[in-house]
């Protein structure tokens, strides 16, 4: 049961949040450009580390904005919560 | 191997025998194996059991970094069913069940395979739609497997909650009567005594912290315990596989999730069969010993803490009471996470990566224990061949290139 | 001494005696105390084997007194309550109320007679792991062995009917949560709650005292308890501090969430109980300080378990806490000075006691001098290695280490001692790693994770004072780290502390016989030193894989008693430390928790919020038959009195082809979107353009994942130069908003466009077929409703019946139709008005089941029906939606080659060879019939209908090849292979002439 802070509203119980995956994982501008392995590397490979993850998640049940936060996959320690951009 | 029966528990009883062997050597990892496989989990020892049994390939070696079938082999809810949607999946499972049903013959160690059913419950019209499709696709695969409505359920499952009033009522559910529950530990260590005689090498508290290639090529494996060359490795080490397949360079479509798992206190029989609901994501089994298995879900984010979330595990306990109103004051005796490997697809990952003689077995999500053996095979098939073996050849890397996926969980729901 | 209760002591304990309390165990009355537990009250009366044992049947005694009990494990309910059984509860932590009913959960016919008692001559066969060594042959048969072992196996018997109680939850939050209230935790409580810190003080027992509860003690020259309750004053005083008595702390998760069991009603008696049974408390902490206690352990001889034996202190605390003999001569078995002290305390009591054994060949410390002055016997250097009695203790063998000079002591009460385990279940759960000590001679907390700090005996503090004062400066520095004042040292009182808990380690101790087999370690799964020994022969190594094989630790009580014995003995035979054993994985609960205290309020009709339009009581009092869709609940048909559904749909579906439809769509997701760059956004987000679209107009569109699948789909309108509204899916209206919110947000903040969710504010009211034009034009005057001026795919605003509206003319049954929104307040209102005009316009209310039938005789596809998330808009045949000029989401991955192959499978229409065959959705399509297993499937029914309009069955398919197949058969349940003529999905006014009209 994590408690994360919501860079607009604060600690929160994880169960407010839904949580988005790898964080800056940008959309290909030119996605025609890609071949199907670049295209699939976007669509599908994430780094999935044991230890530090930088991940998106969304007060979803709150003020329904996107964030990430820098957290250990293994502790479950949150380092740090910055805003998107 | 010392064969295990009755009469030799009865000499040993009355110690006219030796007294039982050791189940595996523990021997020091040698220098070159001609395969290698990572994981000593039921997957990783059917591969090397089957490498040895099936191929004849005996000089292998199994790196386990804790214990043997101390990972998801040990914290799973024991699960063993076939059915299946998609024709690809139906088939490497149901390979899987059949080896099953002669695994403790087998392996001459009871794994305790229990063929008692199991029953997929639908909740709504939407549902039952998808559970006869699923269950007609099983039908003309030849896998057992047939509708039952409320009325029958409620005769064959006395103390399910079948009533409209229901929050979500019970419309109907599929049957495979061959489905069932195993001893997972015993698959485990099953699997090793055989291994073992038939030469594999099993070292445990042997961590891989690096992958060597040579040419474009898998050379050999960095561990704990020194280098050790080899041709071809085999990585199956569910809820690692991305830190592992990063020591090559080998990016793969996989997240970590923790899935949450509990028991309750053992009691005398009262569920004979296996129940899975997918609609308030639970499932339950009782195990020989008494206690209520459930299932609950993944937690939604990436973890590889094997710790329970007590959030996960209230919701399965709501949807268990909400089914089975009788266990509301059966008491939770401990609960559990494992480290599950989620596809985009829900379905596995078996075969050669971009390096050659480097193999992945992974992404079984959160049903990989019914695969065990069925998995072993066809791993040791592809590592013994370096071809697919025709059931594991839809489940290559490359279908997220191609797009050719086999989406269990669109349409079938859980794949437990 | 009462004669009901002949092991009742004359005065002391903690129990009412004005207050009687009459209970059954096996069918016999008894009586007892109001403060008593169940086991203090058996004991009170005599009974000293309360079980069987799991494996052997052995008969079983008490051996300890609260949650670490391993044997007298009952199921209890209470008389004239239905449903109160409870499968498994330790008769140590049940509190006696009137009423109560025990039973054993092993041996039959009787507790003093087993059947399966002879078991333990199989001792040799049935030796750890044995089942996995046969069983084997035939191979068909483990079915019936299974059948008999599941029978032997488990404890207690499920309760037989629903649970008669109901359950709470609370969510909490402070800033210091103290687990447990004896001396340690109460100091700490204290000295948090004076630096002004909110204080929860969580503690398992029904009055606070932690370990005095059971001892006699001095503290600052006063019996113990007077301190206790002066801090239990004091606490009482403090406005922010929350003492939970009977709460179990049970789990410590991430981020300083705690989970705590509290039993409210159990402890009552039945028509004295309001509210809850019990409350999980989920509680957030800053900093938490464990002053969880710790477990005295027994010690490993053979016959180890006969009733009669305990652990010293739970001897000591049924004496002191319950006023009651656990026996009347005993031996006192020790390895540490903590025993001492209750064989004293049994002393007393007027408890004869026959012998203190001890394995330290100069035991006892300042104790011994009193032990002399009691009289005690002391064998130093002596061990007991045997007992005997038949049903329970009569007699106990004690010999040197070196096994001479054995002799035997009678005796019907063996109090044992192996020293003392801090309970470090909590520090463990929160990520602690406990350490091996050699001097204390048990696992220590190591550093903590958490914000979390150990006090007293839970951190291996032993010594009453030492308790005090540890737990003062816990809590004086967790209020500190939490941010307040320093209270500065805190004044602890002196105690008469003498002696030490350090251990020799006595891990197990042998007789001279071969091959002991019943000197147990675990004693709920029947564990022996030999099974741990065979274990490790048979090349199990990890402690994990040795209490996997033999089943240590898994009972019910979690080895509290037992785990660290076997963990130390499997060191022992593997030629190790226990430090390089480690322990197994502490996992939580820490003792167990109710499925139903879990699930809370979280079952029935509170299991899953239920949404509900408008317009739903209306329905109710039509008769409606509903339909859960997500979370909605939507009218499926309304039957008339005595109509089935067939009939009710088929009459449904005529009426809205033929006069008016009426049909409740308000459960369709709504959102606003607003800002310049919507249109931007749209282009993105949908496969089509909408760049190009007027406002005033509508437009359908199709989303993709960015794996190229269908996703959702919906209307979208636009009212304005920046304002537009879109509709999506009933079921995918929650995450369709967040995958708008989630590109907005963190892929194109540069897009200045916002969403708000409007589901609930509108009520939308879709009335279909040919005469809804007069309908809609009777109740709304301003707005031209003529073909020319409000044309298909157009929106208006206006008034309706009064009520501000906007009217879209758009349509999913395929005729005339036009969806009137209404705020959703006035969503009834606006209904009515319409039923109103019923027989004037022949109005018909219809279902989503009607629903279903009307889209698919034109061809329109549901979203999760037509498809499963494989499916691409080109497999739909919607190419046309594609847009050539722009990317969109998920355009990218339909030029992936599987996407592009020619086999995949198509959306076509289905025409059953006989027409009254209505073909079963999911129904899976075949090339060829009665051909050898596996069949080939080509295909599978996502839609099946009759359709009354076309006096025939139809249906939608996914069909590998499209409309390449002309004939296919859908192979049925029944074993039967109908054909089927693949044709066009689209079976009604393929031109579209009627929703245009």
């Amino acid at each position: 049961m994590l408690l994360i802070e919501c860079p607009w509203c604060g600690p929160r119980d994880e169960s407010e949040f839904s949580y988005g995956g790898e964080a800056h994982i940008v959309r290909p501008p030119e996605p025609d450009r890609l071949t199907d392995e670049e295209w699939a590397d976007y669509l599908f490979m994430r780094k999935n580390p044991r230890g530090r993850h930088l991940e998106q998640w969304c007060h979803a049940h709150g003020c329904r904005q996107w964030f990430n936060a820098e957290r250990d996959t293994v502790t479950s320690e949150i380092v740090r919560i910055y805003r998107v951009e | 191997m010392k064969r295990y029966s009755v009469f030799a528990l009865a000499r040993n009883a009355l110690r006219f025998g030796p007294g039982w062997p050791a189940l595996w050597r523990s021997p020091d990892p040698k220098a070159s194996y001609d395969a290698v496989i990572v994981g000593g989990g039921g997957h990783g020892l059917a591969t090397a059991c089957y490498l040895a049994s099936e191929h004849g390939i005996t000089n292998v070696a199994v790196l386990e970094k804790g214990w043997i079938g101390g990972g998801n082999t040990g914290r799973n809810t024991t699960i063993v069913r076939s059915n299946y949607l998609w024709d690809d999946a139906a088939a490497l499972y149901e390979k899987s069940l059949q080896l099953f049903e002669g695994l403790s013959q087998a392996l001459n160690f009871n794994v305790m395979f229990s063929q008692r059913g199991v029953f997929n419950l639908g909740h709504s019209v939407h549902e039952m739609r998808d559970i006869a499709r699923r269950v007609n696709a099983n039908r003309l695969n030849g896998i057992d497997g047939r509708l039952v409505g409320a009325d029958e359920l409620a005769r064959l499952l006395p103390i399910l909650n079948v009533s409209a009033r229901g929050r979500y009522p019970v419309l109907g559910a599929s049957f495979q009567p061959r489905g069932g529950v195993a001893r997972h530990d015993a698959v485990a260590w099953g699997l090793a005594r055989a291994a073992d005689a038939r030469g594999v090498d099993i070292i445990q508290n042997c961590e891989v912290t690096g992958i060597r290639r040579e040419r474009g090529r898998v050379a050999g494996v960095e561990t704990t315990r020194g280098y050790i060359r080899a041709r071809k490795v085999g990585l199956v080490a569910a809820g690692h596989s991305s830190v592992l397949a990063s020591m090559a360079d080998v990016r793969l479509p996989i997240e970590s999730h923790p899935l949450q798992a509990l028991v309750s206190e053992p009691m005398k029989p009262v569920l004979d069969t296996v129940v899975m609901s997918n609609a308030v994501h639970a499932y339950i089994s009782q195990s020989d010993k008494g206690e209520l298995v459930v299932g609950a879900g993944i937690d939604s984010w990436n973890g590889y803490g094997q710790r329970g979330s007590f959030g996960t595990v209230e919701g399965a306990l709501a949807a268990i009471v909400e089914m089975f109103p009788i266990f509301s004051r059966v008491r939770m005796l401990r609960h559990w996470a494992g480290i599950v490997d989620t596809t985009p697809d829900a379905c596995p990952i078996i075969g050669e990566t971009p390096v050659r003689g480097l193999f992945v077995n992974c992404g079984w999500g959160t049903g990989g224990f019914k695969a065990t053996p069925g998995s072993g095979w066809v791993l040791a098939h592809t590592m013994a061949t370096g071809e697919p073996h025709p059931l594991n050849a839809p489940f290559a890397l490359n279908r997220f290139v191609t797009g050719r996926l086999v989406d269990e969980h669109g349409a079938a729901g859980v794949a437990h | 001494m009462s004669i009901s209760q002949p092991f009742r002591l004359v005065g002391g304990g903690r129990i009412d005696r004005r207050r009687r309390v009459d209970f059954r165990f096996n069918g016999l009355r008894f009586e007892g105390y109001r403060g008593d537990t169940l086991a203090s009250a058996l004991l009170a009366n005599g009974v000293r084997t309360v079980g069987r044992s799991i494996k052997y049947h052995r008969p079983r005694g008490f051996v300890g007194s609260g949650a670490e009990e391993p044997n007298g494990i009952f199921t209890v309910r209470h008389t004239g309550v239905e449903g109160s059984t409870i499968p498994h509860a330790p008769g140590t932590v049940v509190e006696l109320v009137e009423g109560l009913e025990a039973h054993a959960v092993n041996g039959w016919p009787s507790l003093r007679f087993d059947f399966a008692g002879g078991l333990q001559w199989l001792g040799g066969m049935l030796s750890a792991g044995f089942y996995y060594k046969t069983f084997m042959w035939p191979r068909a048969a483990w079915h019936w062995y299974e059948w008999a072992i599941r029978r032997m196996a488990g404890n207690g018997r499920a309760p037989d009917g629903p649970d008669p109680d109901r359950y709470d939850k609370r969510n909490a939050f402070c800033d210091v949560l103290v687990v447990g209230g004896g001396p340690a935790g109460l100091a700490a409580s204290l000295a948090a709650a004076r630096a002004g810190a909110r204080v929860i003080l969580a503690d398992d027992q029904p009055e606070l005292g932690g370990s005095l509860l059971g001892a006699r003690r001095q503290l600052g020259g006063k019996p113990a308890f007077a301190w206790v309750a002066n801090c239990a004053a004091a606490l009482a005083d403090e406005p922010e501090v929350t003492v939970l008595s009977r709460t179990t702390a049970f789990g410590f998760y991430d981020h300083g969430f705690v989970a705590a069991l509290e039993r409210c009603t159990d402890h009552l008696p039945p028509p004295r109980r309001r509210g809850p049974r019990e409350r999980v408390w989920r509680i957030r902490a800053r900093r938490v300080v464990l002053a969880a206690g710790a477990t005295e352990r027994p010690l490993v001889f053979e016959n180890n378990d006969r009733p009669g034996i305990m652990l010293a202190g739970a001897a000591a605390a049924y004496v002191n806490r319950y006023g009651v003999a656990p026996g009347r001569r005993a031996v006192v078995f020790t390895n540490n000075d903590s025993a001492w002290r209750a064989a004293l305390d049994l002393v007393e009591a007027k408890i004869e006691v026959a012998a203190i054994v001890d394995v330290r060949p100069e035991p006892g410390g300042a104790l011994a001098a009193r032990a002399e002055a009691a009289g005690i016997p002391v064998l130093a250097g002596h061990a007991v290695v045997d007992t005997q009695g038949r049903n329970a203790l009569r007699r106990v063998r004690a010999a040197r280490l070196d096994g001479s000079g054995a002799r035997n002591l009678d005796c019907d009460l063996l109090a044992v001692s192996g020293g003392w385990n801090p309970n470090l279940h909590l520090h463990a759960q929160s990520g602690g790693r406990p350490r091996f000590d050699e001097t204390r001679g048990c696992f220590l907390p190591g550093p903590p994770v958490q914000a979390e700090t150990g006090a007293g005996a839970c951190r291996g503090t032993f010594r009453l004072d030492a308790c005090v004062r540890e737990g003062a400066q816990a809590g004086r520095e967790a209020a500190l780290a939490a941010g307040f004042r320093d209270v500065g040292v805190i004044s602890a009182p002196s105690t008469d502390e003498e002696g030490t808990t350090d251990p020799d380690p006595a891990w197990a101790v042998h007789s001279r016989r071969p091959r002991p087999r019943r000197a147990f370690v675990d004693f709920q799964n029947d564990a022996t030193a030999a099974d741990l020994a065979l274990a490790v022969r048979e090349g199990f190594e990890s402690i994990e894989h040795i209490k996997r094989y033999t089943l240590l630790g898994f009972g019910t009580d979690q080895g509290k008693t037992g785990n660290v014995n076997g963990m130390a003995l499997a060191a022992g035979a593997l030629g190790r430390s226990p430090a390089q054993v480690g322990t197994t994985t502490f996992r939580p609960p820490y003792t167990p928790v109710t499925f139903g205290a879990a699930a809370g309020l979280a079952t029935g009709e509170l299991h899953d919020p239920l949404r509900v339009t408008p317009m739903h009581e209306w329905h109710e009092a039509q008769g409606a038959v509903f339909e859960p869709v997500g979370q909605w609940l939507r009218p499926w048909y309304f039957p008339k009195p005595g109509e089935e559904m067939r009939a009710a749909v088929a009459r449904e579906c005529l009426a809205a082809r033929e006069g008016v439809g009426l049909f409740d769509a308000s459960t369709l997701g709504k959102i606003d979107l607003q800002g310049p760059d919507a249109a931007v956004f749209l282009d993105r987000i949908y496969t089509n353009d909408w760049s190009s679209l007027a406002i005033g107009r509508c437009r359908y569109g199709l989303m993709l994942g960015e794996d190229g699948m269908v996703m959702d789909d919906g209307v979208t309108a636009r009212l304005g130069e920046h304002h537009y509204l879109m509709t999506t899916t009933t079921g995918g209206a929650a995450h369709v908003l967040g995958w708008l919110e989630r590109w907005r947000q963190t892929e194109w903040p540069e897009l200045r466009v916002r969403f708000t969710s409007v589901t609930d504010q509108w009520a939308t009211i879709g009335v279909a077929g040919p005469r809804s034009r007069d309908l809609v034009a009777s109740l709304c005057e301003e707005i031209d409703l003529g073909p020319e001026s409000f044309r298909f795919m157009e929106f208006r605003e206006g008034v309706f019946a009064g009520v501000p509206c906007r009217i879209f003319r758009i349509s999913f049954t395929g005729e005339l139709s036009f969806e009137i929104n209404v705020p959703a307040d006035y969503g009834r209102y606006a209904w009515d008005r319409i039923v109103e005009r019923t027989e004037e316009f022949s109005i018909t209310p219809y279902g989503t089941e009607t629903m279903h039938v009307l889209r698919a005789e034109k061809g329109f596809i549901v979203v999760g029906q037509e498809t499963d998330g494989s499916v691409t808009p080109v497999d739909l045949g919607m190419e046309w939606i594609l847009s050539k000029k722009k990317d969109f989401i998920g355009r990218r991955s339909l030029a992936r080659s599987d996407c592009r192959r020619p086999d995949r499978r198509r959306l076509v229409g289905l025409a059953a060879a006989d027409p009254n065959e209505v073909l079963p959705e999911g129904a899976q399509l075949v090339d060829e019939p009665f051909t050898f297993l596996p069949v080939p499937m080509v295909g599978y029914v996502t839609s099946s209908y009759w359709s009354p309009n076309l006096g025939r069955s139809i249906a939608l398919a996914l069909v590998a090849g499209g409309r390449d197949r002309s004939r296919v058969f859908a192979a049925l349940e029944d074993g039967r292979f109908v054909p089927v003529d693949v044709v066009s999905p689209v079976f009604l006014d393929p031109r579209g002439e009627r929703q245009r009209g």
